[in-house]
């Protein structure tokens, strides 16, 4: 345990020691090129994290390769009900992580590559980095007509968005990373970045939706490989470092010393969903009951992710008032949350008096309450 | 309260203004203690005003999205502040000093100005005036936080409160553990480096550290090691402390159900049941069950014999009334499971279990099970239960007192499966895997005899799983 704090400076000298030629000269300009075994966004994230707050960036600067499965990463102050389609999610196990930078919301699978390059905060200078990954683009397909913006996207055929920007600044170091399209799955992508949530309102970030196209489309013979090995060429000429990637595994504890724990916060659902700004729900469920459609109307407040007011405008004794309050009074307070509520609405059912009638009204509500979540 | 404008040294304001901006290096160059002797007379903490420092690109104005600290909170140097976004850019600020916030100039989703006063900071005069940075209108982030300690080459951060701790006992900071943010040293860290070093046993800190043991080359030889260890006398201090906090949703819905069960007055049956022959059969059917995708548990087999028992004792598949003036007696067996979630005590339940084969209520417990864990299950799934069994066993236990869960009138509890000597019909002494079953029943509607002979039934269907086959629907 001892050792802790030494590892954290002394770390990476293990790895660049071994190819001899090389450790001379990274020594003198220090960058360094590491890559993730992990594709689980969780981790990918953490190992972000991890270097942000535990290494000494100031005579080494580092880039971060990594890919995930398939997985919906949305920024650190965005609103996840808004941004993406949760139920779709749910059912394709897809999974749902909330990154400590800010921007917007992007779809992740293995066709999509992510660089992350970490400095300190002084040298934090996003466009040279994205300058830097179309020099290599262009290095790998000259003919490919590929660009930076000023709102830091990389475009293709000056039309279509094929790397978006995000990035984090800390107390003395900063990381500015970045998407690739190399051979994303398109469908998946537009179907889950479609939010069905209707009648949200809030001052959460929101995303800004592009047209997008693979790098694939354009040339089918790029690979997510090549775009990672051009990249990390161009970054070591640059860096004037040798062109040798460390692999690292996220999970490997001795490593990187507290990793674990940062991967387990990722996943935590008062990370994930707990974080979303302050925000409304106003909305009007049609519920056909027997042979009448009701409109209800309903509204609820929700912060940290959960509700703190709910109002929900039910036609008179259409459910005894009792209830009706034990329904609100639940509701108050959980986790807006489908899972949480349906586990709740049941609990509370046997509480009632054992009526078809009401257990069909009270099933019709709550069902319909829960597809808002 | 000495006040000096930004960049310019030494003009001394009247007593009456408050806000100190921050100091001018060169100003230090001036004796701490006159400035001291007039500060003491004035108030005990003087208000810094914390201005946001520049991020960097040009950047002259963010969005405030999110307070760590609220007003009166007491802050080291290097806490976060707060965060704000500023195109696609999520930054963090922290605190330059210790002290106590007095006052927070915007509100989450207002624009902030880089230069501006961020927050009011309370330092405590005594303590001295750390070195502090200018903070100019754009101030040049050229220069370093002077209050590292570099030590080896290592960067070791601490607060000065820390730090003084360290140095009162003899400690080396660099041969402490920091476990605060970016491997900062706390007290906590100072205090349990003290205690491995002394042998005294601290009581856990409130974050449970778990202190391990000495590795044995480091313990003393060993004539001495056989020694008991004395603990050095030091004041134990206990720093635990209650923690309330409310009734959550879940809790109050589990309130309102065990009220409601406390009015139905319970009396139990247990039993104990041999279930070696059911162990053998279910090893011959488990690879059947899993050419056909499905796991095949113990539950498939004592849901049906509890359906199989229901049909010739219908009162236990039945409901009371709130008035107690009706008994139902339900036509469907919907055999709930209960569950242990996250989220509380759930219960499935099988839907028409005296319709299905033992497979057809595996197959369902496993799409049951699988939502479940993937906390999916819907409304459908969690409503309509008859009759709940509860497999406290797969956590351990022999006998229970299960509650009734309303609406029902009765519920089983099956503890652990264990191997146990017991007799034969020969008198020989053989092993038998050994469950106990604790049913709890209605007594308003269901008498001793009537629980008595269902679990006789049950059990005898579970002893001896061929004679379901007679009885099967």
């Amino acid at each position: 345990m001892v050792l802790q704090p030494s590892l954290k400076n002394c770390l990476w000298l293990p790895c660049v020691l071994r190819t001899p030629k090389a450790g001379f000269r990274s020594a003198a300009s220090g960058s360094l090129i590491i890559q993730s075994v992990s594709n689980d966004v969780y981790q990918n994230l953490a190992v972000e994290d991890w270097i942000h707050d535990h290494m000494d960036l100031e005579k080494r600067q580092v880039l971060f390769l990594w890919r995930n499965s398939p997985a919906v990463v949305i920024g650190r102050h965005q609103n996840p009900w808004q941004e993406c389609n949760l139920r779709l999610l749910r059912q394709k196990n897809i999974k749902l992580a909330r990154r400590r930078s800010g921007g917007g919301t992007v779809y992740h699978d293995l066709g999509n590559i992510n660089l992350t390059f970490f400095t300190t905060r002084k040298k934090y200078e996003r466009m040279e980095n994205l300058k830097l990954v179309v020099r290599a683009l262009k290095a790998l397909r000259p003919q490919l007509d590929v660009r930076v913006t000023d709102r830091y996207d990389i475009l293709l055929d000056r039309h279509y968005k094929i790397s978006g920007t995000a990035a984090k600044l800390g107390r003395t170091s900063a990381y500015h990373h970045c998407t690739l399209l190399c051979n994303t799955d398109k469908f998946v992508l537009s179907s889950v970045l479609q939010s069905p949530y209707t009648g949200l309102k809030s001052n959460a970030t929101p995303s800004v939706p592009a047209s997008v196209k693979n790098l694939f489309e354009e040339d089918p013979s790029l690979t997510s490989e090549m775009l990672l090995d051009a990249i990390a060429k161009e970054y070591a000429t640059h860096h004037q470092i040798d062109h040798h990637i460390t692999l690292i595994n996220p999970a490997d504890e001795t490593l990187l010393p507290g990793i674990n724990n940062k991967t387990k916060e990722l996943q935590t659902w008062e990370w994930v969903y707990g974080k979303t700004p302050k925000f409304s729900v106003s909305t009007c469920l049609n519920m056909a009951y027997k042979d009448s459609v009701h409109e209800v109307k309903v509204n609820m407040d929700v912060k940290h992710g959960r509700i703190e007011v709910c109002n929900i405008d039910l036609p008179e004794q259409w459910l005894p008032p009792a209830l009706y309050s034990d329904l609100v009074r639940s509701l108050t307070g959980s986790k807006f949350c489908p899972n949480e509520t349906t586990t709740r609405v049941t609990t509370l059912l046997r509480a009632c008096p054992q009526d078809d009638e009401l257990h069909s009204k009270w099933n019709l509500l709550c069902e319909n309450m829960i597809m808002l979540m | 309260v000495c006040t000096h404008r930004v960049r310019s040294c030494s003009s001394i304001r009247s007593v009456k203004s408050k806000y100190v901006c921050v100091f001018d290096k060169s100003a230090l160059k001036f004796s701490h203690q006159q400035r001291l002797l007039r500060t003491s007379a004035v108030s005990c903490g003087q208000i810094v005003q914390f201005k946001l420092s520049d991020i960097g690109e040009g950047i002259t104005e963010v969005t405030i999205k999110e307070w760590y600290i609220k007003e009166g909170d007491s802050v080291s140097q290097f806490d976060s502040i707060c965060e704000v976004q500023s195109d696609k850019a999520s930054v963090t600020i922290s605190s330059r000093y210790d002290g106590i916030i007095r006052k927070l100039h915007y509100s989450i989703d207002e624009i902030a100005f880089v230069g501006k006063p961020l927050v009011d900071i309370e330092i405590d005069a005594s303590k001295g005036v750390a070195s502090e940075e200018d903070v100019v209108e754009t101030p040049p982030m050229s220069h370093e936080e002077h209050t590292h300690q570099e030590i080896k080459g290592h960067k070791t951060l601490a607060t000065p409160a820390v730090r003084r701790l360290a140095m009162e006992n003899n400690i080396k900071l660099s041969e402490v553990v920091g476990t605060g943010k970016d491997n900062r040293i706390l007290k906590e860290d100072i205090l349990n480096y003290l205690a491995k070093q002394t042998g005294a046993i601290l009581p856990p800190s409130p974050k449970a550290e778990i202190i391990p043991p000495l590795p044995k080359s480091q313990t003393v030889p060993k004539d001495k090691a056989r020694k008991i260890p004395v603990p050095v006398s030091r004041p134990i201090m206990f720093s635990g402390e209650d923690k309330t906090e409310p009734v959550t949703g879940f809790q109050k819905a589990m309130v309102k159900i065990m009220r409601a069960a406390l009015n139905i007055p319970h009396f139990g049956y247990c039993d104990e049941i041999d279930l070696t022959q059911l162990v053998h059969l279910r090893e011959e059917l488990k690879p059947l069950a899993e050419i056909r995708g499905v796991k095949l548990s113990f539950m498939p087999f004592f849901i049906k014999a509890a359906s199989l028992g229901l049909l010739q004792y219908p009162i236990l598949n039945a409901s009371l009334d709130e008035n107690c003036q009706n008994v139902t007696y339900k036509a469907s067996h919907n055999i709930g499971v209960a569950m242990d979630t996250e989220q509380g005590l759930i219960v499935p339940n099988v839907k028409n279990v005296q319709v299905c084969s033992v497979f057809d209520i595996a197959a369902e417990l496993n799409r049951l099970q699988s939502l479940g864990s993937a906390g999916q299950l819907g409304t459908s799934d969690l409503t309509g239960g008859t009759f709940t069994l509860s497999n406290i066993g797969t956590i351990g236990g022999t006998y229970a007192k299960p509650v009734i869960l309303p609406p029902e009138v009765a519920i089983g509890a099956l503890g652990k499966i264990q191997a146990l000597p017991r007799f034969n019909g020969k008198g020989e002494v053989i092993k038998a895997q050994v469950m106990n079953v604790s049913w709890s029943a209605d007594h308003r509607v269901i008498d001793g005899a009537t629980m008595a002979r269902f679990s006789n039934l049950w059990k005898s269907y579970v002893e001896n799983p061929a004679s379901m086959l007679l009885d099967l629907k």
